[in-house]
C-alpha cells in the first residue's frame, strides 16, 4: 500500500513536471498551429538562469541569504525565457503560422542553435545546482515518504495552472487568446490585434518552459540537451490531450505521468517507455482527436 | 418512377446544436431537386450526411438498391457506390494540371493496383477530352489546376464529378462565382446530366432555381418545410413566412 | 519523364561511375555511406515532398535494415558463432532471435521485411484513423525515442549503447579489403540507380498523382472514391522499404551500427537533406544526401563548433528562404535566365505530364 501511494505521488509529480512543459506547447499549437521544437530549449534555459543565479549568490551574496536563491531564480527564469521566447516569435515564429510541418524543422534547427550556444557559455559538461536546504528533507504521512523537492514542484505548478487558468478565463487578454484560438478571421474583424496575442502566447509559453526548467534543477544535473528527454513526452501530452484545450492536457499529462511511473516501478525504464507509445496508439484508435476534441464542419 | 435516394429522419447533432432535426427526403432517378432555405436551414450539413463528410446521429439514408443505411460507410465507399459532391468551395488540386485532375477522377478502379499500373489509353484519353469539351477547358488541360481563374475552377470540379459517371450528383452552390452566361450553361449542363443521373442542388440563387427547377425543396432550420414546383412553393405561407417574416427578401 | 531529370541523373550517374579513378579510397568509402543516405533521402521524398507526410522516424528503418544485416555480419566475426557481448553477459547459446539471421538470404530479406512490417503496423494504426500532419510526425518521433531506448536497454540481445561493429567476413569475402570496398560502392551506385528509376516511375503513374492529391486535400480525395489510408500505408512502407536497404548498405560498408546512428537527431537529419536538395524532387533528394553530408564532413572536420550553428541555419533557411531546395533555386535561376524560351514551350498539348516541381 504505502509502495502504491509512494508511486502514485512520483507519478503526480512526474506529470505535473511533465505539464508544465505541455502547457505552452499546446497553447501555442492551440493557437497558431505552430509545434515549437525549441520549446525543449526553454527547459534547458530556465535551468541554467537558475544555475547562474546562484552561482551569483555563492559569489556576491551573503551566505546567510544563499537558500532564497531559488526562490528568486523562479521569476527570473521565466522572465528571461518568456523574452527569449518573444524574441523567437518576432524574428521566426511569425513566419511559419500554420505551416506546422514547416515550424517542425525551423525550431528543430533554433534547438540546435540554442543548444551550441549554451554549450559554449556553460560547457558540454552536465552542471548541478545546489538545492536550497529548507527542500532538503521530506515529510512522512502514513509511513509515505514525500520528499519536500517534490511536493514543491508539485505546488508550484498547480500555481501556474491556476494562474494560467485565471489568466485565460478571467482577464480581457486572456479571453482575447481564447477567441483567437476559436476563430482567427472573426476575431480578428472584431478589432483583436492577434498578432499581439501571438506573441503574447508565445512568450506565456517560453515562460512556463523557463520554470519547468527550473523546477528541473531540484530533480537533477543539467546539461545543454536535457530538454529534448522531456520534450517528447510533452509532445505526447499534447496529442493525447487534444489540441489548444488546458483540460485535455492536465489530463494527458497525468495519463502519461502515472502510466509511466508506474510501469518503470513495475518493470524498467525501457519498457515503461514501449508501454507508454503503445498506450498512445492504442488510444487514439479510440479517440483520434485526443481526450477532448470539437466537431467541426470544415473540409481540409 | 423509383427512388434513388431515401433519408428517413436524419439527425445530426454538433455538440448539442442540432442541424438536422429529422430530415425526410426522397429524389427519384433522373430527377433534378433543387434544396432552397435560408441560411442555417441545414442544407450543406444534409449533403454532408449523404456524402458521408458528417455522420447522421440519427437516421438512415439508402441509395438505390444497397443493402441497409448508407451513412455509416466510408466517405470513398459511398463514393464509389455512385454519389459525387461537388463543394461549395473549389476543391480541385491546385498542384495537379487540370488533366491530371480529371484522370483520376475518372471512374475507374480506385484500388491501388490499378493506380499504379493504369495507362493512358485511347477510351480514357476520349472520354476526358470528352469532359474538357463539355466544361471548356480543352485549351487549359496542361495548366496547374490553381492558376485557373474562379469560375474554371468551379467548371473543373463539376468536370471531376461528371467524369466520375455517377447516379447522384450533390452540387453545392454550383454557380457560385460564376458569370450570367455560365450560370446559363451550368443550368443546361445539369439537365443534359439529369439524363443519366438525378442531380441534389443547395442554390441560393432564386432566378436560377425558377429557371431551372421542377421539383423544390424548401428546408428551414433542420427539417423539411415543403416541397413541390417553384409556382406551389413560392405560395406556400410558411415558406413566406420563413423568408420575407425575417425581413430578408432576397427569396 | 521530364528532359532535365534524365539529363541530371545521367550526368549524376556518371560522376558517380567515374569517381573511384579521382578520389582516394578514403573519399570514395565517404562517397559510398553518402550514397547510402541517398537512398533513404529518396524514400523521404516520396513521403513527405510527393505525399505531405512528415516522418521524423526514418532512423529506426534505416537502423532495423542496418541491424538485420549487422547480425548476420557479427555471427560470421564472432567465433563459436556467439557474438562477444553476448559471451560478456554470460549468454552461452544464441538467442533464438539471433539463430536465423545466419542464414544471409534471410538476413538480407529481413533488413527490407521488418522495416516494412514496421512501417506497416505504425502507418495502419495512425492513417486508418486520419492521424495525420504533425501528430503523425510527433508519434514517428517517439517511435524512435521507443526503438532506442529498446535497442539500448536490452544489452544482452543488440549490444546496447555500442551497437553491433568489428565485423570480418561477410558472404564469404573480407569486407575491409579495398576491392571489395569498391565492388561495394559500385553495387551501392547501382541500387541507387534502381531505386531512382522505381521512384521516378512511381510519380509518374497514376498512383504517384494520387499522392500528389493527397498532399493537397486528402478529404478531397476521399469523395473521388479512393481510400487515402492504403496510398499512404504503401509510400510509407515504400519509403521504409529503402530506408532499410539503406541501413544494409551501409553496415557493410562502415562496418558498425549502434542505437546513436538510428536515433532522434540521424533521423530529422535524413529530412534535412531532402528539404535541402528539394523536397519535390528525387534528384534533389539525392544530391541533398550528398551535398549536406559532404558539407558536414568537411565542417565537422575543420570547424567542428560552427558546424552545429550551421546545421541550425540549414534547417531555418531551408524553410523560410527556399522551401523548394536547391533544386527550385536551381529551377527559378533557370526560368530567370531563359524566360523567353520556356515560354516558347508554354501551352503545349502533349500528353506528356506536365512536371512541375518534380
Amino acid at each position: 500500500m504505502e509502495i502504491l501511494l509512494t508511486q502514485l505521488f512520483n507519478g503526480l509529480s512526474y506529470s505535473s513536471f511533465l505539464l508544465l512543459i505541455a502547457l505552452g506547447l499546446s497553447i501555442t499549437f492551440g493557437l497558431m498551429r505552430v509545434m515549437n521544437m525549441a520549446h525543449g530549449d526553454m527547459i534547458m534555459i530556465g535551468a541554467y538562469v537558475t544555475y547562474s543565479v546562484q552561482l551569483i549568490f555563492v559569489s556576491m551574496v551573503p551566505e546567510s541569504l544563499f537558500d532564497y536563491y531559488f526562490i528568486l531564480s523562479i521569476p527570473i527564469a521565466f522572465i528571461v525565457t518568456a523574452l527569449i521566447g518573444l524574441l523567437v516569435e518576432k524574428s521566426l515564429i511569425r513566419f511559419l503560422y500554420a505551416r506546422p510541418l514547416d515550424s517542425l524543422l525551423a525550431t528543430w534547427g533554433l534547438s540546435l542553435i540554442f543548444q551550441q550556444i549554451a554549450r559554449m557559455i556553460f560547457g558540454a559538461p552536465n552542471v548541478a545546482v545546489t538545492a536550497p536546504s529548507w527542500l532538503n528533507g521530506n515529510v512522512e504521512i502514513a509511513s509515505v515518504v514525500l520528499p519536500y523537492k517534490r511536493l514543491f514542484i508539485l505546488v508550484l505548478v498547480c500555481l501556474c495552472v491556476l494562474g494560467l487558468y485565471y489568466y485565460l478565463v478571467k482577464t480581457t487578454a486572456g479571453r482575447r487568446m481564447n477567441a483567437v484560438t476559436l476563430n482567427r478571421p472573426m476575431a480578428a474583424s472584431l478589432g483583436i490585434n492577434t498578432r499581439k496575442v501571438d506573441a503574447t502566447a508565445f512568450a506565456l509559453g517560453s515562460g512556463l518552459g523557463g520554470v519547468a526548467g527550473c523546477a528541473l534543477t531540484l530533480l537533477g544535473p543539467v546539461g545543454p540537451t536535457v530538454g529534448t528527454n522531456y520534450i517528447i513526452d510533452a509532445f505526447m501530452i499534447v496529442i493525447l490531450g487534444g489540441v489548444g484545450k488546458i483540460k485535455g492536457t492536465v489530463l494527458g499529462a497525468l495519463c502519461i505521468g502515472l502510466l509511466s511511473t508506474f510501469t518503470e516501478y513495475g518493470t524498467s525504464a525501457t519498457i515503461a517507455k514501449v508501454v507508454v507509445f503503445a498506450f498512445i496508439i492504442i488510444f487514439l484508435q479510440w479517440k483520434p482527436s485526443g481526450l477532448i476534441s470539437t466537431r467541426t464542419r470544415v473540409l481540409d | 418512377m423509383t427512388q434513388i435516394l431515401t433519408c428517413n429522419d436524419v439527425k445530426v447533432d454538433f455538440d448539442g446544436f442540432f442541424a438536422l432535426k429529422g430530415v425526410d427526403l426522397q429524389v427519384e432517378q433522373q430527377e433534378v431537386r433543387f434544396l432552397i432555405g435560408p441560411n442555417g436551414a441545414g442544407k450543406t450539413t444534409l449533403l454532408d450526411v449523404i456524402c458521408g463528410k458528417t455522420r447522421a446521429t440519427e437516421g438512415s439514408v439508402f441509395f438505390q438498391e444497397m443493402e441497409g443505411s448508407i451513412h455509416k460507410l466510408e466517405e470513398h465507399k459511398i463514393a464509389l457506390a455512385g454519389i459525387a459532391r461537388k463543394f461549395q468551395a473549389p476543391s480541385i488540386f491546385p498542384q495537379l494540371t487540370v488533366l491530371e485532375n480529371l484522370e483520376l477522377a475518372m471512374k475507374q478502379k480506385k484500388t491501388l493496383w490499378h493506380m499504379l499500373f493504369a495507362k493512358m489509353d485511347e477510351p480514357t484519353k476520349e472520354k476526358i477530352e470528352y469532359t474538357l469539351e463539355k466544361i471548356n477547358l480543352t485549351q487549359e488541360r496542361n495548366r496547374l489546376a490553381g492558376f485557373l481563374a474562379h469560375g474554371q475552377k468551379q467548371w473543373l470540379e463539376i468536370g471531376m464529378q461528371l467524369i466520375q459517371d455517377p447516379q447522384l450528383l450533390l452540387l453545392d452552390e454550383p454557380i457560385a462565382g460564376m458569370s450570367g452566361q455560365e450560370r446559363e450553361k451550368t443550368g443546361r449542363l445539369i439537365h443534359d446530366v439529369s439524363k443519366e443521373c438525378s442531380v441534389l442542388i443547395v442554390e441560393h440563387d432564386m432566378e436560377f432555381v425558377r429557371n431551372f427547377s421542377k421539383q423544390v425543396t424548401v428546408m428551414h432550420e433542420g427539417k423539411v418545410l415543403c416541397e413541390g414546383d417553384m409556382n406551389t412553393v413560392q405560395n406556400d405561407e410558411r415558406v413566406i413566412e420563413v423568408y420575407l417574416g425575417r425581413g430578408k427578401t432576397h427569396a | 519523364m521530364a528532359k532535365s531529370t534524365k539529363i541530371s541523373f545521367s550526368i549524376l550517374f556518371l560522376i558517380l561511375a567515374l569517381a573511384p579513378l579521382l578520389m582516394s579510397d578514403f573519399r570514395i568509402s565517404l562517397l559510398a555511406k553518402f550514397l547510402c543516405f541517398a537512398i533513404i533521402a529518396v524514400g523521404i521524398s516520396l513521403i513527405w515532398g510527393y505525399t505531405g507526410i512528415l516522418s521524423l522516424g526514418h532512423g529506426v528503418f534505416f537502423g532495423l535494415g542496418a541491424y538485420a544485416v549487422g547480425m548476420y555480419l557479427k555471427i560470421q566475426a564472432s567465433p563459436g558463432g556467439i557474438p562477444d557481448f553476448m559471451q560478456w553477459s554470460g549468454v552461452s547459446e544464441l538467442p533464438l532471435l539471433w539463430k536465423p539471421f545466419a542464414n544471409p538470404v534471410f538476413a538480407l530479406f529481413m533488413m527490407i521485411g521488418v522495416p516494412v512490417a514496421l512501417a506497416f503496423i505504425i502507418g495502419f494504426f495512425t492513417f486508418h484513423n486520419r492521424i495525420k500532419g504533425v501528430y503523425f510526425s510527433l508519434i514517428s518521433q517517439a517511435l524512435v525515442v521507443v526503438f532506442v531506448t529498446l535497442f539500448i536497454g536490452t544489452q544482452e540481445l543488440t549490444g546496447g549503447t555500442n551497437g553491433l561493429t568489428n565485423f570480418t567476413t561477410g558472404f564469404g569475402v573480407y569486407l575491409t579489403h579495398p576491392v571489395v570496398q569498391k565492388v561495394l560502392y559500385y553495387i551501392t551506385i547501382l541500387i541507387l540507380l534502381l531505386i531512382v528509376l522505381i521512384s521516378l516511375w512511381l510519380t509518374q503513374s497514376r498512383a504517384g498523382k494520387l499522392l500528389v492529391a493527397i498532399r493537397e486535400g486528402e478529404n478531397r480525395v476521399r469523395f473521388l472514391g479512393f481510400n487515402p489510408t492504403t496510398f499512404k500505408v504503401f509510400i510509407y512502407c515504400v519509403s521504409a522499404a529503402f530506408a532499410g536497404i539503406a541501413g544494409g548498405l551501409f553496415v557493410l560498408q562502415v562496418g558498425m551500427i549502434s542505437p546513436e546512428m538510428m536515433g532522434i537527431i540521424p533521423s530529422i537529419e535524413m529530412v534535412l537533406w531532402v528539404a535541402v536538395g528539394g523536397r519535390y524532387s528525387i534528384f534533389g533528394a539525392v544530391i541533398g544526401a550528398v551535398l549536406t553530408n559532404s558539407a558536414k564532413t568537411f565542417f565537422s572536420e575543420s570547424y567542428p563548433d560552427m558546424w552545429l550553428f550551421l546545421l541550425g541555419s540549414l534547417f531555418i533557411l531551408v524553410v523560410l528562404v527556399m522551401p523548394n531546395g536547391l533544386v527550385g533555386v536551381a529551377q527559378s535561376l533557370y526560368a530567370k535566365w531563359f524566360r523567353f524560351k520556356t515560354s516558347k514551350k508554354a501551352g503545349g498539348t502533349s500528353y506528356d505530364a506536365n512536371t512541375n516541381l518534380q
